[in-house]
């Protein structure tokens, strides 16, 4: 790691300050930002530490819509009794990130800020229609992933919560790489008041993106036999070592299937 | 047996400074003065090195030095060698390239090492690490064996023509070529064994020391033999004479064959301390480990098994391309050839054998033995050729197995190996049993009604361990003899100290070894201590690898202990004014038979350093040594069996069951016995399921860390259901085979044939999976 300066925010206003320093970086949990600093891929000049903002922690559940502080970590949203009521899928899905000590100190609005192609909470949010809350404005999670490792955040946008309205079904299915245990493809499915939604991750060259076929399919008749057919094309998928893009593409399929089936139960 | 002597679960001694975190490991050692050192290693994968500018780097803060292997040349030191002469079958010595410990003119592969930089701090060593500027004109690489000895291939090192190291045989080929001539049926497969990487807990690490004003060195280093570490480089490596190079060894994170070889680092860590004054310490970091240390396995080999009419195995051929990386590491040669070749006879009945063996350089890490060592390739080529075979012969795998396992032992090979004993019926009927294999056709159409392909395999491996006599290998081109040493000093209060030439770097050597000593005294365990791993303390051994602790290592400690009870027998008959014939010696007493006289165990000790009335003519002390070298190898054996369930919508493989039935002679500490082979299925399961190195056409290690790399974890592995079925062994004084590699040795044959067998296909490749599995289904559909 090079050396860097590290600041503690005091409040969501003082970090947007700090964050003019040099190349600062948002450090919300660190799982993904201080790995690449230790091998020296990441090298910022500044971290501005927001994790531990009261202001940004904690989840809120009234009627069904449902509040996330950005700092609030997948430990915290995977054991939440209110969520557990109203969305039990969120709850599962955080428990399904990482393993304990990566539960304990990552964040959900540093996942979804960093995009990770591979990480679980894009799934859920594009899924779930939710809203990300920043320091200057609301952003639709329909506009707000970009690509890799890309939002629509601007410089020195801070996101401070995510929000949405619990839908009727929902539920996650994760089929994980072998090495890493990362997401190989992890497919969200709801079934709100909008109709159905399927986001997936893990599989994406584009990073996490809305299945139109599965939506399609689901449509319909939000049931697993909907999906018995489905075909999921291979054209925008990743190939690597671990999965070509035709597995992938399989996985999606599977997986969405196995996640309606979860949802229905 | 006691509740500590031989036979007896004792936990082991040294798992408390391990589980509590007081292990002493190279890089807890820390020298006054001590600077840290960081290797600038090769980006690429074949280069020439046109130009090394260390100006801006060695301007850095913290810098003590940073030196190349021009430097490194100029004072002598010499090029890593590999111990092992093999002959091509031509006549000709095999074609060994230079390897500088830091490149000169070329780098051969990512993670060459080029430069060294020594720094205060080793943070500072990276800062200037990233300042060295090396120009280098890349050239093409290679990294398939298959493709590195066709014409045309990159040239690696100007003296191995096509990259071909040797082209060696083995077995008689004309009588083999008869057998399967005037074969019933012949199985033809070309079977692949997948590269590993060894992934020790504890990544390689050294702390080199001068002393000026001694002209001395001490090494600490991760070394599973840390004599031969100091042998070799004091007589081929030039760093220093034997008796100014102390070599230390502490405690050792795991080696699994990675850390029995002297690599670059800990040379040129030894070299720079005294270049630059101060004790200089290298620790890898885990992708370094990944890059530079020996890989294992990789083979790619052809095969054709004859059989008659009455299914029995007339001939098998083997034709084996090996790859050994861009190259030679310390015994690299002897793990594709005679700890390969044979055992190619496995448990059965083979009257003719030839096996074909060419050893090939790559532009990828160099490979050496890692856990079982040629052993898991010669089984994994015999034991998928006999399902195979099998399953096209119609018979079932067990029947055909029975019909041609030896049943008399001593049984003579054809490919050298002279079998002492065994009873390879009862592994396996103890495995069949226990996995209740006639069971397995009922649970298979319940898993089908579930939408899931189960299915069951076996395999039946034999190991060559107890490495090894030494005249034997001497005659095969060893550069080293493979005895053992060891000596007992019983201190005056009665409390024993046991130096030991083996070295513990995960084994229980701690407990094994004192058991030993309780079962012979009749002292507590906690009154034997186990000295090793430290070149001044003990006396010239060999170290710890091949399965040969037990076998070779035990044995030296009862030939000492023999010893030292003789002595003891003889002080004590002298003091009760008995015959030397009529001492035992029990629960920690010394006793004349039949009688009540007795001296406690601690005053015969007493007397021999009091030496006021020994024997007349007797030396005072009770302190024995002894060399053992061992008669022939050891033959452990057993059967594995593995019975799989596979989701064929995910291609996920669940094992359902995994049974091994071991014959490993007589046991010791039968906890650690089981903790062996239960850490050697992981890592077996884990090159059929899970682990493979990869790299790309231009010679990138693509899986260089644990995101890409998958090591087995507890969740993919079931509970073990392990015993044993033991024939001593007669070669050895405690009867024992070696049980450390049988794991590996022994598993991923049992899983491959049981995913094939779930498919119904011939073959799949290692590791197989999930997308592989899934790629495997969709295949045969089409």
């Amino acid at each position: 790691m090079y050396s860097v300066n590290y600041h503690r925010a005091s409040s969501v206003a003082d970090a947007a300050r700090q964050l003019k320093n040099g190349d600062a970086k948002l450090l919300s949990g660190g799982m993904t930002l201080i790995p690449a600093m230790k091998t020296r891929l990441a090298s910022p000049s500044d971290l501005v530490d927001v994790s531990r903002l009261k202001e940004l922690q904690g989840v809120k559940v009234s009627g069904k819509t449902v509040t996330i502080g950005a700092a609030t970590t997948h430990y915290d949203v995977s054991t939440d009794e209110k969520l557990k009521k109203v969305c039990p899928a969120l709850a599962h899905m955080a428990s399904l990130i990482g393993d304990p000590a990566v539960r304990h100190r990552g964040t959900i609005g540093g996942s979804i800020a960093n995009n990770d192609p591979a990480a679980d909470y894009p799934a859920a949010l594009l899924a779930l229609g939710a809203t990300i809350v920043t320091n200057k404005r609301e952003i639709a999670a329909d506009k707000f992933f970009k690509g890799l490792f890309e939002t629509a955040l601007k410089e020195g946008e801070i996101v401070t919560a995510v929000s949405f309205t619990a839908p009727a079904k929902a539920a996650y299915q994760k089929f994980r790489n072998p090495a890493s245990r990362y997401a190989i493809v992890g497919v969200f499915v709801t079934k709100g008041k909008d109709g159905a939604r399927a986001a997936v991750t893990g599989a994406g060259e584009d990073g996490v993106f809305r299945s139109k076929e599965i939506e399609a399919a689901l449509a319909k008749n939000f049931d697993a036999a909907a999906l018995g057919g489905l075909k999921v094309p291979a054209k925008g998928l990743m190939s690597d070592i671990h999965a070509s893009a035709d597995y992938r593409a399989n996985l999606i399929a599977v997986m969405a299937k196995r996640a309606v089936a979860a949802a229905n139960a | 047996m006691g509740i500590e002597g031989v036979g007896a679960r004792v936990a082991r001694k040294e798992d408390k400074r391990f589980i509590t975190g007081g292990g002493r490991y190279v890089d807890d050692m820390v020298v006054p003065g001590m600077k840290h050192a960081v290797f600038v290693r090769s980006p690429h994968a074949h280069a020439h090195i046109k130009k090394i500018d260390v100006k801006k780097a060695q301007a850095m803060p913290g810098v003590v030095g940073v030196l190349t292997g021009k430097e490194l040349k100029a004072d002598g030191i010499g090029n890593l060698i590999c111990g092992w002469m093999i002959h091509s079958k031509d006549g000709t010595p095999m074609k060994m390239g230079a390897w500088s410990p830091l490149a000169v003119d070329k780098v051969r592969y990512v993670g060459d090492a080029v430069v060294i930089v020594v720094a205060d701090t080793k943070g500072q060593a990276r800062d200037a690490a990233e300042a060295v500027e090396i120009t280098y004109k890349e050239l093409k690489a290679v990294v398939d064996a298959t493709k590195a000895i066709q014409s045309g291939a990159p040239q690696i090192h100007a003296e191995a023509e096509n990259n071909l190291i040797f082209d060696w045989e083995l077995g008689d080929g004309k009588a083999t070529d008869a057998a399967i001539k005037s074969a019933a049926h012949v199985t033809r497969m070309k079977i692949v064994n997948n590269r590993l990487v060894p992934n020790a807990m504890e990544p390689r690490a050294a702390l080199g020391h001068y002393d000026k004003a001694e002209d001395h060195y001490t090494c600490w280093t991760t070394s599973q033999n840390p004599h031969v570490a100091r042998l070799v480089m004091s007589a081929f490596y030039n760093v220093a004479p034997e008796n100014k190079l102390r070599v230390i060894a502490p405690d050792v994170g795991g080696g699994f064959g990675s850390k029995i070889y002297i690599y670059p680092e800990e040379i040129v860590c030894l070299w720079a301390s005294k270049k630059t004054g101060v004790p200089v310490k290298w620790v890898a970091d885990r992708t370094e480990s990944f890059l530079s240390d020996a890989h294992g396995r990789d083979h790619v080999s052809t095969v054709e098994m004859a059989f008659d009419k009455d299914n029995r195995i007339t001939g098998l051929k083997v034709d084996t391309i090996a790859n050994l990386g861009a190259y030679m590491s310390l015994f690299s040669s002897c793990v594709p050839t005679y700890l390969y070749a044979t055992l190619l006879s496995g448990q059965y009945n083979i009257p003719a054998i030839h096996a074909n063996v060419r050893t090939v350089y790559t532009n990828t890490a160099p490979v050496d033995a890692y856990r079982g060592a040629g052993r898991p390739e010669a089984t994994y080529v015999l034991e998928r050729m006999m399902e195979t075979a099998a399953r096209e012969l119609g018979v079932s795998p067990a029947e055909l197995r029975r019909r041609n396992f030896i049943t008399s032992f001593p049984h003579q090979t054809p490919v050298i190996m002279a079998y002492d004993a065994g009873d390879y019926n009862a592994s396996l009927d103890a495995a069949m049993k226990a996995a209740d294999y006639a069971g397995f056709t009922k649970r298979r159409a319940d898993a089908a009604k579930q939408g899931k392909l189960r299915g069951i395999g076996m395999s039946c491996y034999i190991e060559a361990c107890g490495l090894a006599p030494s005249s034997a290998v001497g005659s095969l081109g060893a550069g080293v003899g493979l005895w053992e040493s060891a000596e007992v000093r019983v201190n005056a209060v009665g409390t024993i100290e046991v130096l030991t030439g083996s070295h513990s770097h995960g084994q229980g050597h701690e407990t094994t070894f004192a058991q030993l000593v309780t079962q012979r005294f009749g002292v507590p365990i906690d009154s034997v201590s186990i000295v090793h791993g430290d070149t001044d303390k003990v006396q010239m051994g060999m170290g710890t690898y091949g399965s040969r602790s037990g076998a070779v290592g035990m044995s030296a400690i009862v030939k000492a202990l023999d010893k030292v009870e003789a002595k003891a027998k003889k002080i004590a008959a002298h003091l009760l004014e008995a015959d030397e014939g009529d001492i035992v010696i029990e629960n920690g007493e010394v006793k004349v038979a039949g009688t009540d006289k007795s001296l406690p165990w601690f005053q015969v000790a007493l007397a021999s350093y009091t030496a006021h009335n020994l024997p007349a003519g007797m030396e005072p002390g009770l302190k024995e040594t002894a060399f053992y070298d061992p008669s022939n190898f050891t033959f452990p054996a057993g059967c594995y069996i593995c019975e799989v369930e596979i989701d064929p919508e995910t291609g996920t493989t669940e094992i359902i069951q995994f049974v091994a039935a071991d014959d490993f002679g007589n046991i010791i500490n039968p906890m650690i016995v089981e903790g062996q082979v239960h850490g050697g299925i992981a890592q077996g399961v884990g090159q059929a399921l899970l682990e493979g190195a990869h790299y790309d056409s231009s010679g990138q290690l693509l899986t260089a860390s644990y995101m890409d790399y998958t090591m087995p974890r507890a969740g993919d592995l079931p509970s073990f259901k392990v015993s044993t079925s033991n024939t001593p062994c007669p070669g050895n004084p405690l009867g024992v085979k070696g049980c450390g590699e049988a794991g590996a040795i022994g598993s991923p044959p049992a899983v491959i044939n049981a995913i094939t067998d779930a498919l119904g296909v011939v073959d799949i490749a290692m590791p197989a999976s999930p997308a592989t599995v899934w790629a495997t289904i969709r295949a045969t559909k089409h």
